[in-house]
This record gives structure tokens, C-alpha cells and sequence, in this order.
């Protein structure tokens, strides 16, 4: 390194984060540079860690739910439901029909809350101010259903250990169709800002390419798996919460770059959109509230159940030694497990290209660190 | 504290059915209670219940004839609970499995590595390694009891994701891998001294040498 010159350097190390609006949180990323090519990447994480797993141990089950919340903050109600089902996964019990549509209905909501983040941020990151500001518009009328239903508008807590808390109020179904009606319009705002803009296609297309054999072997999951060609979605696959009860799509792209992630969560609002609009139409009168005692005590055992949350295949091991509280819960978080993938998705691009290739990776660091 | 030894199939319980792509709860199973105690005055005064140990059933299905035929007496249990099958295997033969399982049948995913410590027993860690395969649409836990100071071989070479996950894994409970090629502390500062996890960690404990010369603060609770 000493005998290099400027001009003929080897290697410049850089470290980005983890106060940096790009790395969307607390993410320090050390980057080993050749000019303006990235010859590695460290991460650094754990700045948000609070220890989520250990306080599951010291809490009963119902008051370890509110926890839950706080890892995946913009997308609190996935949690929610990830967490609920592994519970009564070793409760053996089920949540009731409408309890379940209610939730399909508010977990879809949630993940077009969450995407519409990540829309916003992305495309701030790649220089495109105005979609954000569009984005937190439609955003916000998520939020105010979240609002009015449970009273919380991130940290939402909506769910409960065998169904729901809450009924839903007085004109829940119109807030929900309406927001349909409102929201699929809107997305083809978006893409009409975006789809064909020619610096964001330049700055995303063929940056940061994760092929299908990558993805698998990083255990990289969620859009950025289904952008690499491979259709798998676990509400398809080991459906959850009656999401075998509807008709919707499973949008898939081919080259596993940026630009197709981006392509991919924007069909998935839309096929959220489809999925809302039949759970709305097929809310039935019922009990909310499966028969789940006030002291939750499931039986000696084990159980992994995962779902699909806006990031990828979010999962619960939850052991129980027949007390009130969990033994141990583990939280499979997808934005932890996606982000290993970043090194190898960054190398050989340019510095510019990591900000995009954070964006896409839609990660959120209270997932990531816990 | 339940002893997570179980024996080999409990007579009183039937099959909880099928192994894969179970819809999330079996309510005709009654192998475990199908739903928690009646009201309050149950719940309060109830004897500790009988079942101590995990009510699994045998798991009989071609891939569990086939992992016994090739790893003979390494594989302790073949056992199914709540429709979710797993493997125990003594933890020599953890890595060779997960590789065979990759290679000869399609468990091209590894979703997880995490722990579970269990002080009162002998071997202190349960192991848990968590398979799915996309051909078959199906998951496997693959379990493995070791010792405290016990240094498990990586799977990094089998799955590249490991690396990160067996990196928790040694930050939370000191379980080092041997042959892991960053085997770092990853959520917690390195030089952070314990493993939080482990149960003799208490809740309120820190490492209050790192704390007070890091932060310059007595306490960060």
C-alpha cells in the first residue's frame, strides 16, 4: 500500500453509515473501493439490538406480542400475524373465520403501507424526489384505517393470541373498498413517474444482479427472490389465514436485477389490491375470538411457522416447556438474511450502485438487529 | 424445566396428520389440548399438567426410511409434531445430513440456524437447523444436542447463508463453529463478555466494563 500512488491505488477503504439517509436506519457498511469500484462490503449491524428474543424469554406469551411490533416497524401488522399463528400453532388452535379475513385484510394493507415506504425512499435515494411525497400520501390513508381500527398507526399491536381484540368499526368495508378504488389508480401514477423514466431505468436496470442460485444459496427470499424467476410465495406455497381462498398472482420477473424488484413489489400492491378487494367482499358475521383462555399455556413442544411479510419469509421457533412463557422464540427476520446478500450483489458495481442496491433490499434495521 | 429427551413415540397419541404444507393449526389433533384452560379459576389452581415431555409421533414417510438407511445409528429420533417433521442426529453427522439432504434430496434452502440452551441437561444446546426444499414444498428441522465447549463443524460449506446465522448463533449462546471463516460476534460489540441467551444470562445483566468505557455511563438500563 505505501509504494502505491494516487493514480495507481490499490485499495481505499470507506465507510458508509451508520448516520447516512441511504442506509434507511443505523447500517454501516465498510467498503473496500478500487476507484469508484466496490471490491467488498462489511456490514457492521446490531446498533439497533434490544435483546427481542431474550425478553420473549422473561414475558408470558400475550405480552411478548406487543414486542413484536418493533422489529419490522413499517410492517408491524406481518409481524403480528407471524407471531400470533406460531402461537396458536402450539396451542393447536385456529382463529376463527372472520378473524382470519380481518387479518388478510389488514396484513395486505400493511404490505402496501410497507412497499409504498420502500417506493418512497428508493426512488429518494436514486434522486427522484416527488414519488416520495406521493408515496406518504397514499401511505397515510393506510395508516388512518390502521388508526381507526385499532387505534395505532405503526406499532399497531392488532392482533391477538386466537383472533382479534377489536371488532371492526362502523364502515371498516367502505374505508377498505374505497381505498382500493383510490389506490389502483395511484400506482399507475407511480409507474408513469418511474416505469420508463430513463435515469431511473439507467440507474436500475442490470445493477446488482442476484440470480435464482444465489438467492437460494443466501436464503435470500421475498421480492428479490421472486425477481431472480422463481415463484414462490409461502401464501401460495403453505398458504396461511385462508389466503388458499384467493385468486391472485404471483408476479415474477426474469433477471434478478433492481429494476425487476422494483417491478415485482409494484405488482404486488396491485395483487394486494385483489386480494383486499375478495377478502372485503367475503367478510362474514362471526366470532372474533378463537377459544384461547385468558392464561395462554400451550403444552410442552415446538413449532416453526412462517409467513410471507412485505420482505420475505418472516418465521417463529417458538418452544414452550408448559409455562406461561415462551422457553425460547426465535425470529427468522428476512431483512437479516437478505441483507448477507449485499456484498455479493454490491461487488464489482460502482458506490453509486450501493445505495440502490440498499434500497432494493428493502431492508429495516430493527428487523435486522432485533 | 421440561427435558427435551422424549420417547420414542407416546403411546396415547394419534398421528397429527400429514408432514408437509399443513394449513397453521390441526384442530382435530388431540394429541396436544386443543384449547387452553377453562376461565380463571381453572387456570389459577391447576396442578401442573401431565405431559412433560413433547407428545411427538414416529415420522413415517420414504425420506425418513431413507435418511436411517444412510446414516444408521447417527439418527437418534425421526419424529413428527403439530404436522412438523424433524430429524435428531448426533452432531457429527449434522453437517454430513444437511449436505446429503441439499444434494440428493432438494432441501435447497436453509432458512435457519438458532439454539436453544437447555442448562440442567447434559448436552447443554439443542442445535436447530431449519430445511425447506421448493421441489417439495416441504420443511425439516434438523436437530442436534451438543455440549457446552462443544465446537460444531460449519454448514457455510453446504449453505453459504450460514455464515451470518451461525454468527448469531456463536454471539448469542458462545456456540463457536469450527471452520466458520468469520467467526465474529455480529448483533453485540466484540468485546462484549456473555452470551445472552443463555438462561443463567439474567434479563437486566450487561457487560458493565464495555458499557462504562464505551458509553462513559454507569448503566445503560
Amino acid at each position: 500500500m505505501p509504494d502505491a500512488t494516487f493514480l495507481d491505488s490499490t485499495e481505499l477503504v470507506l465507510n458508509m453509515g451508520p448516520q447516512h439517509p441511504s442506509t434507511h436506519g443505523v447500517l454501516r457498511v465498510i467498503l473496500k473501493l478500487d476507484g469508484e469500484k466496490v471490491l467488498g462490503a462489511d456490514c457492521v449491524i446490531g446498533y439497533l439490538h434490544r435483546g427481542v428474543e431474550k425478553i420473549a424469554e422473561n414475558r408470558t406469551f400475550a405480552q411478548f406480542n406487543p414486542y413484536v411490533d418493533r422489529m419490522d416497524y413499517v410492517a408491524a401488522i406481518s409481524n403480528g400475524l407471524g407471531y400470533c399463528l406460531a402461537v396458536e400453532k402450539v396451542m393447536n388452535v385456529e382463529a376463527p373465520p372472520r378473524a382470519q379475513t380481518v387479518r388478510v385484510i389488514l396484513t395486505e394493507l400493511n404490505r402496501i403501507a410497507s412497499h409504498l415506504l420502500w417506493l418512497g425512499t428508493h426512488a429518494l435515494d436514486i434522486g427522484a424526489i416527488t414519488p416520495v411525497f406521493y408515496c406518504l400520501r397514499e401511505r397515510e390513508e393506510a395508516l388512518k384505517i390502521f388508526e381507526k381500527y385499532c387505534g395505532a398507526r405503526l406499532t399497531t399491536h392488532a392482533f391477538r393470541i386466537g383472533g382479534l381484540l377489536y371488532e371492526t368499526y362502523d364502515g371498516f368495508e367502505k374505508d377498505i373498498r374505497d381505498f382500493c378504488t383510490m389506490f389502483l389508480p395511484k400506482v399507475d401514477e407511480y409507474e408513469e413517474l418511474l416505469t420508463n423514466n430513463r435515469i431511473w431505468v439507467s440507474r436500475l436496470k442490470d445493477v446488482g444482479i442476484l440470480s435464482a442460485e444465489e438467492c437460494k444459496e443466501f436464503g435470500v427470499t421475498g421480492p428479490v427472490l421472486r425477481a431472480a424467476g422463481v415463484k414462490w410465495d409461502l401464501r401460495k406455497a403453505q398458504p396461511y389465514s385462508g389466503y388458499e381462498k384467493y385468486d391472485f398472482e404471483i408476479p415474477t420477473r426474469q433477471n434478478g436485477d433492481t429494476y425487476d424488484r422494483y417491478v415485482v413489489r409494484m405488482q404486488e400492491m396491485r395483487q394486494s389490491v385483489r386480494i383486499m378487494q375478495q377478502a372485503v367482499d367475503s367478510l362474514a358475521e362471526g366470532p372474533i375470538m378463537g377459544k384461547v383462555g385468558k392464561v395462554i399455556k400451550p403444552p410442552v413442544g415446538e413449532a416453526y411457522v412462517s409467513i410471507e411479510a412485505p420482505k420475505g419469509e418472516l418465521g417463529y421457533y417458538v418452544v414452550c416447556d408448559g409455562a406461561t412463557q415462551p422457553y425460547r422464540v426465535r425470529v427468522r427476520p428476512p431483512s437479516f438474511v437478505n441483507l448477507q446478500a449485499l456484498d455479493r450483489m454490491i461487488r464489482g458495481g460502482l458506490v453509486a450502485d450501493v445505495v440502490a442496491v440498499i434500497g432494493t433490499l428493502d431492508i429495516v434495521l430493527g428487523e435486522v438487529d432485533r | 424445566m421440561a427435558d427435551e429427551q422424549k420417547p420414542e413415540g407416546s403411546p396415547a397419541t394419534p398421528p397429527p396428520g400429514g408432514e408437509a404444507a399443513a394449513p397453521p393449526a390441526k384442530p382435530a389433533t388431540p394429541a396436544a389440548k386443543p384449547a387452553a384452560p377453562k376461565p380463571a379459576a381453572a387456570a389459577h389452581a391447576a396442578p401442573p399438567k401431565p405431559p412433560a415431555t413433547m407428545a411427538a409421533t414416529p415420522w413415517d414417510s420414504d425420506l425418513a426410511k431413507e435418511i436411517k438407511e444412510r446414516f444408521g445409528d447417527h439418527i437418534s429420533e425421526t419424529s413428527t409434531y403439530l404436522g412438523q417433521s424433524f430429524v435428531v442426529v448426533k452432531p457429527d453427522a449434522a453437517v454430513p445430513l444437511v449436505e446429503y439432504l441439499k444434494l440428493e434430496a432438494d432441501f435447497d434452502y436453509l432458512v435457519d440456524v438458532t439454539a436453544v440452551d437447555w442448562p440442567k441437561r447434559a448436552e447443554r444446546f439443542d442445535l436447530v437447523y431449519i430445511l425447506y426444499s421448493f421441489a417439495r414444498n416441504e420443511r425439516l428441522r434438523i436437530k442436534t444436542f451438543i455440549a457446552e465447549g462443544f465446537k460444531p463443524e460449519t454448514v457455510v460449506n453446504v449453505h453459504l447463508t450460514a455464515n451470518w446465522l451461525e454468527r448469531e448463533v456463536f454471539d448469542m449462546f458462545g456456540i463457536e463453529f469450527a471452520g466458520h471463516p468469520d467467526m465474529r460476534r455480529i448483533l453485540l460489540p466484540e468485546e462484549w463478555q456473555g452470551y445472552p441467551l443463555r438462561k443463567d444470562y439474567g434479563i437486566l445483566q450487561q457487560d458493565d466494563r464495555w458499557v462504562k468505557e464505551n458509553l462513559g455511563i454507569e448503566s445503560g438500563q
